[in-house]
């Protein structure tokens, strides 16, 4: 499949710290990037290359200072970083999905629900998403007497397997995968891998960030390096 | 992988037409600037946190958009029971109050400006009923306990009066006699200011759910970060009476803009 999904035109970004004396930091400039449907790209380059600005930027998390991020959203082009805030919402719960490195939730919420939140949000009736967060929890062996507990208290790998499950259970077009086994055993590393594999075999486009070169081998297509995209500070 | 579940078809796009909108507001005293020259759109659903500290405009912004305070230059307009956008402050007397009873609510930080405390807490909540032209008493009654329970409040409790109730429970009884109507938008002016941090939790939890299940759009003032990361799809910064920023919730937070901003998310202790 060579359908398009995602096309970052054109995009920069650099940080400017006011309150360190107005430093400004580029990351890159006029960058392009498409990925297509079923392909999965990893972004490549060193520690501090800007693989995780680029990631956050495809999902409107970091504000480009130029350029755009648009995706295929409800069957037509969306400009992802342009839109309206409900528009952004609205395509990010339907159609790009993002595993962050680090589970950020609401407390005090337990983490079946947790999982089946995006879910939810597409209007997936409570008791399938029930049974759909149960079964990837299970998947990624997060013992049932933790599912009722909010996952603050989970140790690092536990937090990072329902942050995936999370990220996974709404099925979305677009996948963005920010180094998703980093914590996590052989075994669970190798579900995740089979559970990112089943999204490419459903027609998802996935960007990811994988450092373990094994996982990057099973998951990506092409890589796409950072690096050679960033500015000369 | 096949899918799991089979997933919705997305919802018609009911979001898309504005609840309300400002252009160019702007308020001063005198010669003290309330806000400037700020201008937003609200969406049904929903939930915008204004935050900026003390003396940046933020409350008087909110008096602006709930028609409280006409501003001195600027409109604000919304969409009554979805007939189009209508000036807020060009309507007829009777047209502006029948809205603040119906499809608004306001929650205020101090209960005492939004109950009436010589009245009980289930009359507080059946008061707003019978301003939409309820009549029955024991429908009134009935309802009114539904709602109290809703905010998780003892419904045994529904003829004691206000003044016998906790700082949070007040806040609860406030929140029940907004909702009853069923409104589409909600003012809150720091809903939880002043209450115990686990008070507070406990309520924002509560305002989180109700304001996501019932589906309504929400306006919240508050110099609390932690409030809006709870609450707020997006944020407005206000800066000496200016709308210095605006964006997703995340997008604030995580990649700030505006020096102000860059202070106030960097004064922040992360979790």
């Amino acid at each position: 499949m060579t359908t398009p999904l995602l096309h970052a035109e054109g995009l920069s970004k650099t940080f400017v710290l006011h309150t360190q004396g107005g430093v400004r930091i580029p990351v890159f400039d006029a960058l392009d990037l498409i990925v297509t449907a079923g392909e999965c790209v990893c972004l490549d380059g060193p520690s501090g290359a800007g693989k995780s600005t680029l990631m956050r930027c495809l999902y409107a998390n970091y504000r480009p200072a130029s350029g755009r991020v648009r995706v295929m959203h409800r069957g037509d082009w969306a400009d992802l970083t342009g839109a309206e805030p409900w528009r952004q919402l609205e395509i990010r719960r339907e159609t790009v999905g993002y595993v962050s490195q680090f589970l950020r939730v609401i407390p005090r919420v337990p983490a079946i629900e947790v999982v089946m939140e995006p879910a939810r949000a597409r209007g997936v009736p409570a008791a399938v998403a029930r049974d759909r967060a149960a079964d990837l929890l299970a998947r990624l062996r997060i013992p049932e007497r933790l599912w009722s507990l909010a996952p603050a208290t989970f140790s690092g790998g536990e937090q990072q397997r329902v942050n995936i499950a999370r990220g996974l259970i709404a099925e979305h077009p677009i996948l963005l995968v920010d180094e998703p086994t980093a914590s996590l055993d052989a075994a669970n590393r190798a579900t995740v891998v089979a559970l990112i594999r089943a999204r490419k075999a459903a027609g998802a486009a996935v960007v990811g960030i994988f450092h373990d070169a094994e996982v990057r081998g099973l998951l990506a297509d092409r890589g796409f390096d950072v690096a050679l995209r960033r500015v000369a500070a | 992988m096949t899918a799991a579940f089979s997933l919705p078809d997305a919802p018609a796009n009911d979001r898309a037409r504005p609840l309300l909108v400002a252009e160019r507001v702007t308020k001063s005293y005198g010669e003290v600037v309330g806000c400037r020259d700020v201008s937003l759109a609200i969406h049904p659903g929903e939930v915008l946190g204004i935050v900026g500290e003390s003396g940046s405009g933020k409350t008087t912004l909110l008096k602006v958009l709930s028609a409280r305070m006409a501003p001195n230059a600027g409109t604000v307009s919304f969409d009554a029971g979805g007939r189009g956008l209508a000036d807020v402050y060009a309507m007829a007397e009777p047209a502006r109050r029948a809205l603040m009873r119906t499809e608004w609510g306001i929650v205020h930080q101090d209960p005492r400006d939004g109950l009436r405390m010589h009245v009980s807490a289930g009359g507080n909540v059946a008061e707003r009923l019978m301003g939409t032209g309820a009549r029955s008493y024991a429908d009134m009654r009935a309802e009114a306990a539904a709602w109290l329970g809703r905010v998780e409040l003892d419904v045994g409790r529904m003829d004691d009066l206000p003044r016998r109730f906790s700082g949070g429970m007040r806040q609860r009884v406030q929140l029940a006699r907004n909702l009853v109507t069923r409104p589409r938008l909600l003012f809150m002016d720091e809903p939880t200011g002043g209450l115990d941090v686990s008070v507070q939790a406990r309520l924002l939890d509560l305002i989180r759910e109700l304001v996501r299940d019932l589906g309504i759009a929400a306006i919240v003032v508050t110099h609390d970060i932690a409030v809006v990361r709870l609450l707020a799809d997006r944020l407005l910064v206000m800066h000496r009476g200016e709308a210095v920023e605006h964006g997703l919730t995340d997008q604030v937070l995580d990649d700030p803009q505006h020096p102000y901003t860059q202070l106030l998310v960097s004064s922040v202790m992360t979790a």
